[in-house]
């Protein structure tokens, strides 16, 4: 029993647990999904947060002790928010072919989508951090979080804002699309890629290639067009 | 690989400093992102295979690399819990009106511009 002990307490000084335990969930996690049905929280990166989360919590271990070792998981999302530049690139004739339609769209929805968050979540007596934490919820994780941490919100409230986003996103595409009657599949696509970011894009993109696609270019571009808007909103409407 | 690594990282390097120098309200990554599809659009050339290779493996984990962020949650379960009914009102609410109004708009000008 004391052997065990002090192995705990030296693996609990080492980064190598968290990261271990980061890829193995992950791992583990996807295997649960697959083996789910199809629905929109069957979601490997969700499992993994609740199984990991639920860890920490039952082992009363500290998240900064688990960030040592998962810290260097997490730099990879820099890179990877720029390499979002090579599919933006890839589509970007379908861009340019149709971005009169496309830029004015996105900034609408951007505006609303962050603005409504935000005066909902004030006018129910939200505090600040929280508003501002919610401000880029509809926008891709890397960019959310850091959109968050740049007005003053917290990134790990965002992060969590914008996948439950995500899965609002899913489950409503289709009632809100018969509302508006959105029959042209670019139109569903930017919808989805707009206000539900990858988790819904990789939704549609079962139904229609296309939809996929603008689904695709929402997510970049909603990405640095959110942050440039959202610091102003924030400034407007944030107390 | 690790050529395509080192042009992610310092395009992501020169983004934060920029946003820093010129005190942007952008995050460093996006900065980089838009630095690396402008250099993208002025080469006007296919991207090489290793910057192509790369980039997909890195989108094709983007779910695990948001993992050790979203465990972070368990150090806001006070403030969430706290806010509980504002997030449930305001997070689905938002989430419609964003596809209403984005499906609207784009439905509307893809067809006159077809038209």
């Amino acid at each position: 029993m004391d052997k065990i002990f002090h192995l705990w307490v030296y693996l609990e000084t080492t980064p190598l647990l968290g990261l271990a335990a980061t890829l193995l969930v992950w791992r583990v996690a996807g295997e649960i999904t697959q083996r789910l049905p199809a629905w929109p929280l069957a979601n490997p990166m969700l499992i993994s947060v609740v199984i990991l989360a639920s860890l920490l919590l039952a082992t009363h271990t500290p998240y900064s002790a688990y960030f040592q070792g998962a810290q260097y998981v997490h730099f990879l999302l820099g890179p990877a928010t720029v390499a979002l530049a090579l599919p933006m690139y890839a589509n970007l004739k379908r861009i340019r072919a149709s971005a009169r339609a496309i830029v004015p769209a996105l900034l609408a929805g951007s505006v609303v989508a962050a603005g409504s968050a935000m005066l909902i979540a004030q006018v129910m007596g939200a505090p600040r951090l929280v508003v501002l934490s919610l401000a880029p919820k509809s926008v891709t994780t890397p960019i959310a979080m850091g959109v968050a941490e740049q007005i003053g919100g917290n990134a790990s409230m965002a992060a969590v804002f914008v996948l439950i986003t995500g899965l609002c996103a899913i489950v409503m595409q289709p009632l809100a699309m018969r509302l508006i009657r959105a029959t042209d599949m670019r139109a569903q696509g930017l919808a989805a890629g707009m206000a539900g970011h990858g988790l819904a894009t990789a939704r549609i993109l079962l139904v229609s290639e296309t939809a996929g696609a603008f689904g695709g270019l929402a997510i970049g571009l909603n990405g640095v067009i959110t942050a440039i808007i959202v610091p102003l909103l924030a400034n407007l409407l944030a107390r | 690989m690790l050529n395509a690594l080192t042009l992610l990282i310092l395009c992501q390097f020169v983004g934060e400093v920029i946003a820093r120098a010129a005190s942007l309200p952008l995050p460093g990554p996006v900065i980089g992102l838009v630095l690396l599809l402008t250099g993208l659009i002025i080469r006007d050339r296919t991207p090489d295979a290793e910057l192509s290779a790369t980039s997909g493996w890195l989108l094709r984990y983007f779910g695990l690399l948001f993992v050790p962020a979203g465990v972070g949650v368990i150090t806001q379960l006070d403030v969430i819990g706290a806010n509980f009914w504002a997030l449930l009102v305001a997070i689905p609410v938002s989430t419609f009106l964003g596809l209403v109004v984005t499906g609207w708009v784009m439905q509307r000008l893809a067809r006159d511009e077809e038209g």
